[in-house]
């Protein structure tokens, strides 16, 4: 592992860590910018599950055997690193899941079931993604329990007069994202737990665009629960996180069911595993576990602060170019905190188009409506492009952009 | 670039033709492709079993409503029949480029809209429809 600063990270440095950025595509070298949907991997994290494999590997928990030991102690060991990530208080609250999506179906499931029911209110908000909107649509279906949202202002903030408007009754779960996915605003997250607190309700965090970015402390946050995706910090696609205040998932039912997360299994019953096995069914994602504490290792030997500050000063640097292009429209807060994503549109380019266009010059953007369309209908907007950006992205790779677009203007 | 939008392909994105709508269409459906907002919509009349007047509208993508303005000209002549029997192949056929999965549906919306007009057609005469 190369630069460890921890006021200033080098991308130039952190990029050799990273193999596939070495990569051209149409003989242009890669301009990775769609970190917001998935991330790339350091060699150290790849050389970690390759030993793994190599030396390591069985399944875990029941075995006597040596390979078995090992390997639970690797599952276990990176369960403690990404405990001590978000400085959760037990690592009987941090549970492995698939992704986020996963995450948030379990609490609606195993939490949602039972602690809502009809006539209460549900509050997410207009930027939320389709995870963290779609269970909660369908458990107020079932439950009979009203869905309601917290809206977004034109500049692209959370409306929190809007917020405290719905936290009154029988409100009994506030779920938001820390950061949007397509505005890349960052909401004050401990305010609206604490209001939500004080309503009587439960917190749900979507962290899938904050933890992998900046430094999210969930003893601090005080939230009740809260869903990261391993795959968007550097980890292999398959090992996720949800944190869950102890109290409530010691109370709660299982999720899904089987072996791994028993104690006991007479012919007419069973009884359930303690936390965290409670909630981890059936053999886990062994290697992808271990694979995402590779990734905390590496991403805590960068410095999450260092991290924050470095995808600040791009998304600033992108924000000002972009404001300067004939035709480009930003989404989004233009000052403020804000994360290092950043949808736009171009005057007569369909965001297809000029995601094709740019894909041409080597540039990976997203183009469509990013696993949010009542936020674009919100913004009276069928689709938008969107960059994203990274620890291992540079200034250049934001010219590179800028150039991209100018000759996709000349273009179409 | 010049792999996907060939010459053919921004002539009729720039030069659209039949676009426009047609009062009592005997075929007229419209489907978005929410993914990305392409919106189709597709006028067809018929006259002695075939499509005698085609119009599309819409907005969208350089594929989409490319394909859609030449969907209309590949259709006229066309039996009920004909029309039925269209598959996604001759849809790419017709565009002459190779389009990766996400663009595959840009470029097959107005066959989708084709689709759900002859359905609609068949259930409102209650039979199945030949040419």
């Amino acid at each position: 592992m190369n630069i460890k600063s921890k006021t200033r990270l080098d991308p130039a440095a952190l990029r050799t860590d990273f193999p596939i950025l070495a990569r051209e595509v149409h003989g242009k070298p890669l301009v990775y910018l769609d970190n917001a949907a998935s991330t790339q991997k350091p060699q150290a994290a790849l050389e970690t599950v390759d030993e793994f494999h190599r030396a390591h590997y069985a399944n875990i928990h029941r075995g006597v055997h040596t390979l078995s030991e090992e390997a639970t102690t690797a599952y276990e060991e990176a369960r403690d690193k990404l405990v001590a990530f978000v400085n959760a208080p037990n690592r009987r609250g941090v549970i492995f899941t698939r992704n986020t999506t996963e995450a948030i179906n379990l609490v609606a499931y195993a939490w949602g079931r039972t602690h809502v029911g009809p006539g209460d209110r549900i509050v997410v908000t207009e930027m939320e993604h389709h995870s963290n909107l779609v269970p909660w649509q369908v458990l107020a279906r079932e439950v009979g329990a009203e869905l309601a949202y917290v809206s977004v202002t034109d500049e692209g903030l959370l409306d929190l007069e809007s917020l405290d408007r719905l936290l009154h009754g029988s409100v009994k779960l506030v779920a938001f994202t820390h950061v949007s996915n397509v505005l890349g605003t960052v909401n004050p997250a401990r305010e609206i737990v604490t209001r939500a607190h004080a309503a009587g309700a439960r917190a749900l965090v979507d962290a899938a665009q904050s933890v992998p970015h900046l430094p999210v402390d969930v003893e601090a946050l005080d939230c009740d629960f809260l869903a990261f995706s391993g795959h968007k910090m550097c980890g292999p696609t398959g090992a996720s996180v949800l944190y869950g205040r102890l109290e409530l998932l010691e109370e709660m039912s299982p999720f899904l069911t089987g072996g791994g997360m028993i104690e006991r299994v007479e012919r007419m019953e069973a009884t359930w595993a303690d936390l965290p096995g409670k909630f981890e069914a059936g053999t886990p994602a062994i290697t992808e576990a271990v694979g995402l504490g590779a990734a905390v290792d590496y991403l805590s030997g960068v410095g999450m602060e260092a991290v924050w500050a470095h995808e600040q000063e791009l998304a600033f640097y992108a924000l000002e170019r972009l404001v300067e292009m004939p035709g480009v429209r930003v989404i989004g807060p233009l000052a403020g905190e804000r994360s290092g994503v950043v949808a736009f549109t171009v005057e007569s380019i369909h965001p297809h188009d000029l995601a094709q266009a740019l894909d041409w010059e080597g540039i990976a953007i997203r183009a469509g409506h990013h696993c949010a369309q009542p936020l674009h209908e919100r913004l009276e907007l069928e689709a938008t492009a969107r960059a994203s950006f990274y620890l291992y992205n540079t200034r250049e790779e934001v010219d590179r952009l800028v150039e991209g677009i100018q000759k996709a203007q000349g273009w179409f | 670039m010049e792999n996907l939008y060939r010459e053919h392909i921004l002539d009729h994105y720039r030069h659209p033709r039949n676009q426009g709508t047609l009062e009592n269409a005997d075929i007229s459906c419209e489907q978005d492709n929410p993914v990305c907002g392409d919106v189709v919509r597709l006028d067809i009349r018929l006259s002695a079993g075939r499509v005698s007047e085609a119009r599309f509208d819409g907005h969208g993508c350089v594929i989409s409503m490319a394909s859609a303005s030449m969907f209309t000209e590949e259709i006229l002549g066309k039996t009920v029949e004909e029309l039925r029997v269209l598959q996604d192949e001759d849809v790419f056929s017709m565009l002459g480029i190779t389009l990766g999965p996400v663009r595959a549906k840009c470029g097959l919306l107005p066959l989708r809209v084709l689709h759900e007009g002859l359905a609609r057609l068949e259930r409102t005469y209650g039979c199945s429809l030949s040419a």
